[in-house]
């Protein structure tokens, strides 16, 4: 049995909370042992015996019933006091006094990240190894929810209020993550990958992600040329310069994302599947279909293909 | 005709009682259909059985149906039936208004599921949070038909909170003090207490989301200077109490069936009353940990936390009360005792894991997730629907004249615990693994196909339990054992009356002495007013 995010974190936040939970599941467990260790010798002591008449009538015990009120009362003074130490020590402030290293905008089904630099990424979020970073959580439509299970709390990201949260990793890796609250049709595919790197390599990627990717040539050129035509830019951008609100994801750097619509893995032969059925991979997206011939596809494809 | 006729124009409370029962177990099938359709979709990863529009009506459906047209009106229809029983009365205060507010809820739930052939079911959940709910993201005409319809229900269950007040604070029969009430009336007084000041918040919000999808206001749009926030706050003002206007008639169903079975009053009566009213008072304070994972300020979030930590208290009170009524008694195993002692045991997981969402950081990783689903399946079914199974036993005599099969009573019973559990529990581990809850399908994680296909299995049994106890109502209405007057040998009023009643209830109503009087009558030697604590 494989253990859940909650057992295997990767983030001192995520440490604070699965430490927590560790605590509750054993007092809960020592409860519902307790209740269960009642009722049982309840039922098997007190069973009806054949021919036996009303047994002795009673109507409770005031010392008992002060006990069992008081000692829960107990129990969760400390839980809360170990609850509100815990919330200090992992959450982010509500209005921070630095600006937020990414901003992460939920999209239906999405998730942007914008770094300071002017890097945008969709579905994707790079971050250092080892250095607590600060995240912006916005929605430009409806609430989603941003979750890291090994990483970080969930925060609602609620249209017109923007929330922080810090993430931070302890360990290279590829974590995965995924919205968590209700948030229409594609909400089960609303899904992205946050990857720890060392800070040089980081570093690296964030500059390249800035840039504005290399000018295509060929069969890229007739790409970006359809593209054009097609009209793909109303709602894609394809440079770091492209500030506007848009309802795709930005396709400045795909080539170099690992997956598509956060779900499949970017390969050539994807990517030409999704441009030539938006609505089979991701059903409900908000891609309309350009009805493409297959000869208009395949530079295309060259032209995301050279997007890195 | 004649009958029909009869049944439509009926101001009688038995009749509606039963209406009521009838109306919610019609219902309890077509949500029980969506939950297996639910469970087939979720089987394995990746299926296609059901399009994600469509598994998102199956859903919000399946919750709206549950709550609304299942479990409160089957609590009504209990309460209705039998609290004019229990107090000596012969009918509700507004018998008029009982039948209305009947009718109200029939066609509320009616006007649900119009939906479907009306361009298609309301998709935002439950919860319809704004906005997602707002015409911009749902445009057809299923979530304005959600608002209306519970709009019906609403207003139709104030209207029976009244009728409950009104019936409890003036129909007891001599001698009836408030103290002497039979817990379950009790629980039903307090329970409409709750309800008059929570579904007013539901509502409220009901005609403002109306308002924002038909006439073009804005109160949740942010973008237009509304808030979505404000949907939350009305929505689980109305929300939180409303999870224990759904249980707590059933702790009142819980706190007459086992002191009956075990031949021992209630242990402590004194505390299992006041922890309801501490539960009703508390539950206003609470509902904000629904909202744990929106950014509200730690400050304010911790006060919600604490009161929703100190519910916690008077429940737990009521779990020991009952525990230790069993102990020194003679313990009947009736099909109807078995649910009862199943309720103390599931009730109590779903109680403590109701304590994880409290202490603020658990629910911060798992709020969302498939444990919130496993938590208040263990309260509700577990809860709610195991009291009302073991009630079901209980006072099927009463209403029919019948006994319930106990052979078919066992199986039924050991279905739906074993198919319960095996549904549910293996959903807090899910949890605990990541997946997101209201998802059509998921990725193929390590554990999460076989934990999917475990909990698919235990449906099915549940399901095959649940067909069992409907087919045990329809062979016992035809062929049970004539039950008698009183066939569990019970100490509270309605257990007087023939099975079943005469239409006026009673041909004389036995003095009331003490909380149990008909164990004065039985047992005049050693009556309850005569023994200290006893009245």
């Amino acid at each position: 049995m494989p253990l859940g995010p909650v057992f295997t974190p990767h983030s001192p936040e995520a440490q604070a909370m699965s430490a927590l939970f560790g605590a509750f599941l054993v007092l809960a467990t020592v409860i519902f042992l307790i209740v269960a260790g009642l009722v049982t010798y309840g039922i098997v002591r007190y069973r009806a015996r054949a021919g036996a008449g009303e047994p002795r009538q009673t109507f409770g015990s005031r010392g008992l019933e002060i006990t069992w009120t008081a000692i829960p009362l107990l129990i969760v003074t400390v839980l809360f006091v170990f609850t509100v130490r815990t919330m200090a020590s992992i959450d982010a402030p509500l209005t921070p006094d630095q600006p937020a290293d990414i901003v992460i905008t939920g999209h239906q089904w999405w998730w942007e990240a914008r770094y300071r630099n002017g890097a945008d990424t969709a579905n994707e979020i790079h971050i250092p190894v080892g250095r607590r970073v600060l995240a912006r959580i916005e929605s430009v439509d409806v609430i989603h929810d941003f979750w890291v299970p090994q990483l970080a709390r969930k925060m609602d990201a609620v249209p017109g209020r923007p929330a922080y949260v810090w993430l931070e990793a302890d360990t290279a890796g590829t974590y995965s993550g995924t919205c968590s609250e209700f948030c229409g049709m594609q909400h089960a595919w609303m899904r992205f990958e946050v990857i720890a790197e060392p800070e040089a390599d980081f570093s690296a990627w964030l500059a390249r992600e800035a840039i504005p990717p290399q000018p295509p040539s060929g069969d890229a050129a007739e790409g970006a040329r359809i593209f054009q035509q097609q009209k793909c830019g109303d709602c894609h951008a394809v440079s770091p310069a492209d500030t506007r609100v848009l309802p795709g994801p930005p396709l400045t750097h795909i080539a170099s994302r690992r997956l598509l619509g956060g779900e499949i893995p970017n390969t050539a032969e994807n990517l030409t599947h999704w441009i030539l059925t938006p609505q089979s991979i991701k059903p409900g997206n908000k891609m309309m279909d350009p009805r493409l011939s297959a000869v208009d596809v395949g530079p295309l494809s060259a032209y995301m293909e050279s997007l890195r | 005709m004649k009958g029909l006729e009869r049944w439509v124009s009926t101001v009688d409370h038995k009749e509606i009682g039963v209406l009521y029962m009838l109306t919610a177990l019609v219902f309890f099938l077509i949500g029980g259909v969506e939950a297996m359709m639910i469970r087939a979709q979720l089987s394995l990863p990746g299926l296609n059985f059901l399009a994600p529009e469509t598994y998102n009506q199956v859903f919000t459906m399946h919750g709206t149906t549950m709550i609304f047209l299942v479990v409160m009106p089957v609590l009504a229809g209990f309460g209705v039936y039998l609290v004019p029983l229990m107090i000596g009365a012969s009918d509700m205060a507004y018998p008029r208004l009982n039948a209305l507010t009947f009718w109200l809820q029939f066609f509320g739930g009616v006007l649900l599921y119009i939906s479907f052939f009306a361009g298609g079911a309301p998709d935002a959940g439950w919860f319809s949070y704004a906005p997602l709910s707002e015409k911009a993201f749902s445009p057809h005409a299923g979530l304005d038909y959600w608002a209306l319809g519970l709009l019906l229900l609403g207003s139709g269950t104030v209207g029976s909170a009244v009728n409950f007040i009104v019936t409890i604070a003036n129909h007891r029969a001599p001698g009836m003090t408030i103290r002497r009430l039979p817990l379950f009336v009790w629980m039903t007084l307090v329970n409409s207490v709750l309800i008059l000041f929570a579904l007013p918040a539901l509502n409220a919000a009901l005609i403002m989301l109306l308002s924002d999808r038909l006439l073009h206001a804005h109160f949740f749009d942010a973008a237009q200077g509304g808030s979505p926030i404000l949907w939350q706050h009305y929505f689980w003002i109305f929300g939180h109490p409303e999870v224990y206007i759904m249980v707590l008639p059933a702790f009142g169903m819980i706190s007459e069936i086992i002191p009956v079975f075990s031949r021992k009053p209630i242990f402590g009566y004194g505390f299992v009353a006041s922890s309801t009213l501490a539960i009703a008072f508390l539950s206003y304070g609470v509902w904000v940990h629904h909202m744990f994972a929106v950014a509200l300020g730690r400050v304010f979030i911790s006060v919600f936390a604490a009161m929703s930590m100190l519910i916690a208290v008077p429940t737990g009170v009521k779990i020991f009360a009952w525990s230790a009524t069993l102990v020194g008694g003679s313990i009947r195993f009736t099909t109807a005792m078995l649910f009862a002692v199943a309720f103390l045991l599931e009730f109590t997981i779903g109680g403590l894991s109701g304590v994880a969402f409290a202490t603020v950081p658990i629910d911060w990783e798992l709020t969302d997730t498939y444990f919130v689903v496993a938590h208040f399946h263990y309260v509700l079914f577990g809860g709610t629907a195991f009291a009302l199974f073991a009630a079901a036993y209980y006072w099927f005599p009463k209403i029919s004249g019948r006994l319930m099969d106990e052979k078919m009573g066992r199986w039924n019973f050991w279905l739906v615990v074993i198919g319960f559990n095996m549904t549910f529990f293996v959903q807090h581990l899910l949890g605990l693994m990541g997946m997101p809850r209201r998802v059509y399908t998921y990725p193929n994680l390590p554990g999460w196909a076989a934990l999917n296909l475990v909990s698919t299995f235990g449906a099915v049994i549940l399901g095959l339990g649940a067909l069992v106890f409907i087919c045990n109502i329809l062979a016992s209405l035809a062929f049970g054992t004539r039950a008698g007057n009183d066939p569990w040998d019970a100490w509270t009023l309605e257990w007087a009356a023939k099975s079943p009643p005469l239409p006026e209830n009673f041909e004389t109503v036995p003095a009331v002495r003490s909380r149990r009087p008909l164990w004065d009558v039985k047992h005049p030697d050693a009556p309850d007013w005569a023994a200290e604590g006893g009245a």
